[in-house]
């Protein structure tokens, strides 16, 4: 495996979608290879970051005055189809 | 209806009963859907246009569509999943609507190879948890997100944000399993290269 194939893999490495044996080649690469270690590492931490913080948080406000705008909507929509 | 559930039964999703209760009428089953829905609606919405009140706007109007077009919920995908896509639709229709500058579809801007060749070889440390309080960080990843064309936004909001299954994400966003697998690796390397700015090891000596 060279650094081309390995980053053609990567997506389907964090998706958990590769054979042991993909897996295994791309374990063996990443210890020879320090670019794609940090590659690698840098992008899985790339999608925790974005999955451990809420970037937009809805707070109980917003979410009550969504909640009541749609629901009015829809009710007229029932009542003047 | 017996007390005990058979296996079988367990695994219909508890939304199934709820759309058919909605289209039969009962309001307050489809109020439960929205309980359940508005927040990742809005989301979806506020990832896609960058803009609070457009996603506001969005978010009522994906719930209305949904509400006037629920006999056509086939039941084929998730509810989920369907009222996403409305989502999507309606957000893209509000991108090109302010048409800041280009025309927006999920087939355009994407085409380009620029940012997802691996250029910065740094690793983070420390973390960026221990490199920024939660308030820059939200901040960082915000601007870095925002700097992504829509339709790898998308994607990525879509799979990495609301963990979508890559199938669901195609289908919300119209668009085929491997369109969908290219997108994301491609705004995954893109995201990790711009974020490198703010997060990599800093050298002995070097300005933050």
């Amino acid at each position: 495996m060279n650094c081309t194939d390995l980053l053609s893999h990567l997506s389907d490495y964090f998706d958990e979608q590769l054979s042991a044996d993909l897996r295994n080649e791309i374990q063996a690469h990443t210890d020879s290879c320090q670019h794609c270690r940090v590659v690698l590492n840098t992008t899985r931490q790339t999608i925790e970051v974005y999955k451990g913080n809420e970037l937009y948080e809805v707070s109980t406000e917003l979410r009550e005055r969504l909640h009541t705008a749609i629901m009015a909507k829809c009710l007229a929509k029932k009542a003047h189809p | 209806m017996p007390a005990i559930q058979s296996p079988a039964t367990e695994e219909i999703h508890p939304d199934v009963a709820l759309v058919a209760r909605a289209k039969a009428g009962d309001t307050a089953a489809f109020e439960q859907l929205v309980r359940q829905y508005e927040r990742q609606i809005f989301r979806v919405a506020q990832h896609i246009t960058q803009n609070r009140e457009d996603a506001e706007d969005i978010t009522q109007d994906a719930f209305l569509k949904a509400y006037e077009k629920l006999d056509q919920f086939q039941g084929n995908s998730k509810f989920s999943t369907w009222l996403v896509r409305i989502a999507v639709n309606e957000s893209l229709m509000r991108l090109r609507k302010r048409k800041t500058s280009k025309t927006v579809s999920m087939d355009e801007d994407v085409q380009t190879e620029e940012g997802s060749i691996p250029r910065d070889f740094a690793e983070w440390r420390p973390n960026p948890e221990q490199q920024y309080n939660q308030a820059e960080l939200a901040d960082i990843l915000r601007k870095t997100i925002q700097g992504l064309p829509p339709g790898f936004r998308s994607v990525f909001t879509l799979r990495d944000v609301e963990n979508l299954s890559t199938e669901e994400t195609a289908e919300a966003l119209g668009l085929s399993v491997p369109a969908v697998k290219s997108r994301l690796l491609r705004a995954r390397l893109q995201l990790r290269e711009r974020l490198s700015r703010y997060f990599r090891k800093k050298q002995e000596g070097q300005p933050a």
